[in-house]
């Protein structure tokens, strides 16, 4: 006899979805059902972008030669990359290991892992869509040009966001519940978007402040952008300060971080 | 359906956490087609025991086969075998019932129809309401639901009915039931012994991380009511042989450990 508890689905409609693309559709949805940091991410720079621009006046020899909103156009990139690396996948993460959901997933023949990866793939086209849009208004609100250097741009957003998320998942590895977590990653996001000069543009901090922001991942970040950004190829300096870090905190991530 | 591959093939089972020994030295065999009750007071090592089982934890020290599978080394093969209800695992607050049962029925090869599965937990209604608004019950046959969605040869249930009112309990037993008429083989955690005595056609009594006895339900209140030489095995029940077994209010103190041996080995 068999019951309506083991009666098999009618044979498999040819658009059913493999595992992991119903894992990327599921998280998706859940972050844009979560709409507060999807905002927080995407609008908020883009509408500091905007207020940049409206306030902007030419060229500026105090911001190194640059305008006020091209001057913060790498600073904002670097807050969206931050926001969902270091804000948005600690907080579920932890939250996900708090409640079981893990567990939960490493007792299914997919396992838990997988759900990791949806969630990263998640976190990154939101990032990429971020930084497409504040590229694109930069450029047809304020003619901001296009990345001079394309490929060293690339690179630079992909080292910032290997960073970031390595930070990210450090912060997932240690925080024992979703609150923690996101508590842990507000103190760091504060300090780190200062050295990238969201308060103070990098041009006009004293020297030594400056110095010891390019030793930090998003002060790194934005002097590498900068560079990309109007045509040179960033610096092996920046490079390498964003690739170690991204390097450190994703092993000991990788180290500490636990399914339950 | 062979007799010679158990559901669960348990082999002197050790898991230390730090320095607390959770199960100890402990085997059991569970048949295909039977509901096998795992009972127990808080902290024996009963949910230590079935998340071995389900491949969550390794093994200290013995083996552990489902259908034949190692759960921990082959964990993909075995998981795709084996449903499983955890006790406090929760879902994301704003996923829908639905797309709750979608999600993992894509985990598995051969799902079982969703919408059959919604209807008979009485999870229509709420189909498309929010993880977090659901109610106790609610949340709970959703859990039930999430674990047979795979169609799994052997569904564990790590405290079904805990927190259910009477009604909502009975119509878990019944489904274990109804499950069991499928073919499926059901493992049972709790510590209502009532339940056991109703639903399993043969219990395991875990005391500290040991088995202290093993057999059909009738079978253990007999023989503890004989060894404890209260000769009233017609009104015991099976809660009196558990307090028995697991307290050591035994007048022989090695006759827990004969009774076991004899239940666990014998065709009772």
């Amino acid at each position: 006899m068999t019951t309506a508890l083991t009666e098999p689905a009618r044979p498999r409609r040819a658009r059913q979805r493999s595992a992991f693309a119903t894992l990327v559709a599921t998280e998706a949805t859940l972050n844009v059902r979560e709409i507060v940091p999807l905002l927080w991410g995407t609008g908020f720079p883009v509408a500091l972008l905007a207020v940049m621009g409206v306030f902007s006046s030419g060229p500026d020899k105090s911001l190194g030669g640059y305008s006020l909103v091209a001057s913060y156009e790498p600073v904002l990139i670097a807050f969206s990359v931050a926001t969902f690396a270091l804000q948005g996948v600690p907080v579920v993460l932890a939250g996900y290991r708090e409640r079981g959901i893990l567990r939960r997933l490493n007792a299914t023949p997919v396992g838990a892992g997988r759900l990791l990866a949806a969630q990263l793939t998640v976190a990154l086209t939101l990032t990429l869509v971020s930084v497409a849009g504040i590229i694109i208004v930069g450029r047809l609100a304020f003619g901001l040009p296009l990345p001079g250097q394309p490929a060293g741009f690339c690179l630079a957003v992909a080292l910032t966001a290997a960073a970031m998320l390595g930070l990210g998942l450090l912060v997932a590895a240690v925080a024992r519940t979703g609150r923690v977590a996101g508590a842990v990653s507000t103190m760091l996001f504060l300090p780190l978007m200062f050295f990238a000069g969201l308060w103070t543009p990098q041009a006009t901090m004293p020297a030594a402040l400056r110095r010891a922001g390019d030793d930090t991942p998003l002060g790194a970040a934005v002097a590498a952008l900068q560079h990309s950004l109007s045509g040179q190829w960033p610096s092996a300096a920046s490079l390498a300060v964003l690739a170690g870090y991204a390097a450190v905190l994703g092993l000991l991530a990788w180290r500490l971080f636990r399914w339950e | 359906m062979s007799a010679a591959t158990p559901a669960i093939d348990i082999a002197r089972l050790r898991k230390v956490y730090g320095r607390t020994l959770a199960v100890d030295d402990l085997s059991l065999r569970v048949r295909e087609g039977e509901i096998f009750g795992i009972l127990g007071p808080n902290g024996a090592g009963k949910t230590t025991t079935v998340e071995c089982t389900e491949g969550l934890r390794r093994p200290d020290g013995g083996s552990i086969r489902v259908f034949g599978i190692d759960p921990y080394a082959d964990r993909r093969r075995a998981r795709a075998l084996v449903g499983a209800q955890l006790q406090e695992s929760q879902l994301q607050d704003k996923l829908t019932v639905a797309e709750a049962l979608r999600l993992y029925a894509s985990f598995y090869p051969r799902p079982a129809d969703t919408e059959a599965l919604l209807s008979r937990l009485g999870l229509t209604g709420p189909r498309n309401t929010r993880y977090k608004k659901l109610s106790g019950g609610q949340k709970q046959r959703l859990s039930i639901a999430l674990a047979l969605v795979g169609r799994p040869r052997l569904v564990i249930f790590d405290e079904l009915t805990t927190g259910l009112d009477p009604a909502a309990r009975r119509e878990s037993w019944q489904l274990v039931r109804d499950l069991r008429d499928d073919g499926v083989t059901v493992l049972l955690v709790t510590h209502y012994a009532d339940e056991a005595e109703r639903l399993c056609d043969r219990v395991a009594v875990i005391a500290a991380g040991r088995l202290a006895a093993c057999g059909r339900p009738a079978a253990l209140i007999a023989a503890a009511a004989a060894i404890s030489g209260e000769g009233q095995a017609a009104r015991s029940t099976l809660d009196d042989a558990i307090v028995a077994l697991t307290t050591g209010r035994l007048t022989d103190p090695t006759a827990g450990d004969a009774l076991s041996a004899a239940l666990c080995t014998g065709e009772l």
